[in-house]
């Protein structure tokens, strides 16, 4: 499964960052939407194996899960969108305009400074 | 402790590289289609046919994707058309990097439009860009009528859908609804063009074919 690219390529783009601040990274937050979807314990154990012997080794990854929206064009609530069973929750409308699902972003980290250390 | 917004696309790498390889395109003009599905489900017999039928007229050239094997660039070769074999060695989704590299081995001046077969799998391919003008999913009837509800990343994500092998319909061989696979796939994507096709008989295949011309001319 792609999983372990999205791992891969998550633990790059946070060693990009790390250099940047040189800070060490504790934890991160990544999301991802329902038509990208992911599954969390694949990429989480994933993760784990790229981190080995990086300075991710350790780090905890939290994933967020976006639902997939869409426009009800009778009356034009913004709703989370059932793929099996999708109609407005307002008014039964099955007329909807699907809204850009969410890619898979990497949205926070945080860092230890070298001088955080026990104090 | 620091905190950082960081807001960055995970795959971004492969979505600078896929920006490029749609630059190439473009500069060359030609249009280009990602085709996506299930192992088996007829892509490469689909490109086969299309090659022999109107290769004439569009020139076609292909860039296959498997995790092993030049099988299926062989049979796109035997119609004398070009094809580009990748091997992924086992990674179950083609990335723009190995695409870009292909596309230097195309004669694309000689070409109207590019095709690539990507690696069998319905999930995983939907999420790395290539470059492409579009994807292209295909889903045979013999893989069942609930897919796109199962899947439906790829079908949301399509522009066109062939419902391959409708010769397995006829003396109902599968239990196969049509009308349900119509209904769920415009339920997600209004705009998704669907062409029941069989790569075997052939029928269906004229409209898919004034589509996909109707793409190459309309650069
Ligand atoms: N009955 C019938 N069989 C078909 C049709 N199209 C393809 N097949 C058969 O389906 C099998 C798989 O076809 P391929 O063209 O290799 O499928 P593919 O999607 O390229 O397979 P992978 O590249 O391995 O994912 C072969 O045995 C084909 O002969 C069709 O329209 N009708
Ligand atoms: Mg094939
Ligand atoms: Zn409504």
């Amino acid at each position: 499964m792609h999983e372990a690219t999205v791992a891969q390529s998550l633990i790059e783009v946070i060693l990009q960052e790390a250099r940047k601040r040189n800070a060490r990274p504790v934890r991160a937050k990544m999301s991802c939407g329902e038509l990208n979807r992911i599954n969390d314990d694949v990429l989480s154990f994933a993760f784990e194996a790229v981190a080995q012997g990086t300075p991710c080794e350790g780090m905890t990854l939290r994933i967020e899960h976006k639902p997939l929206q869409g426009r009800c064009k009778p009356c034009g609530r913004v709703f989370a969108v059932d793929v099996s069973n999708p109609h407005c929750p307002g008014c039964r409308s099955e007329e909807f305009e699907l809204l850009p699902d969410a890619p898979l972003v990497l949205d926070e980290i945080e860092f230890e400074r070298a001088d955080d250390g026990e104090g | 402790m620091e905190k950082a917004d960081v807001g960055r696309k995970i795959l971004g790498a492969n979505e600078t590289c896929a920006l490029k390889n749609k630059q190439f395109l473009a500069r060359h003009g030609k249009r280009c289609f990602n085709m996506i599905s299930s192992p088996g489900s007829g892509k490469t017999s689909l490109l086969v046919r299309t090659i022999t039928d109107i290769g004439q007229s569009l020139r076609i050239g292909v860039i296959e994707g498997d995790l092993q094997t030049d099988i299926d660039a062989e049979r796109i070769r035997a119609t004398r058309a070009p094809a580009i074999q990748i091997n992924t060695e086992g990674a179950c989704h083609l990335s723009a990097k190995q695409v870009s590299q292909a596309l230097e081995g195309l004669p694309i001046e000689n070409l109207d439009l590019v095709i690539i077969e990507n690696v069998g799998n319905l999930v995983c391919p939907s999420a790395f860009e290539l470059g492409e003008d579009g994807k292209i999913v295909v889903l045979s009837v013999a893989e069942g009528d609930d897919k796109p509800v199962k899947y439906p990343g790829i079908f949301a994500k399509s522009k066109v859908l062939l419902v391959n092998k409708i010769d397995l319909l006829k003396g109902g061989m599968v239990d196969f609804d049509l009308d349900r696979v119509f209904a769920d796939a415009r339920r997600l994507n209004r705009d998704i063009e669907i062409f029941p096709v069989s790569a075997k008989t052939g029928e269906g295949m004229q409209k898919w074919y004034d589509w996909l011309t109707s793409q190459a001319r309309s650069h």
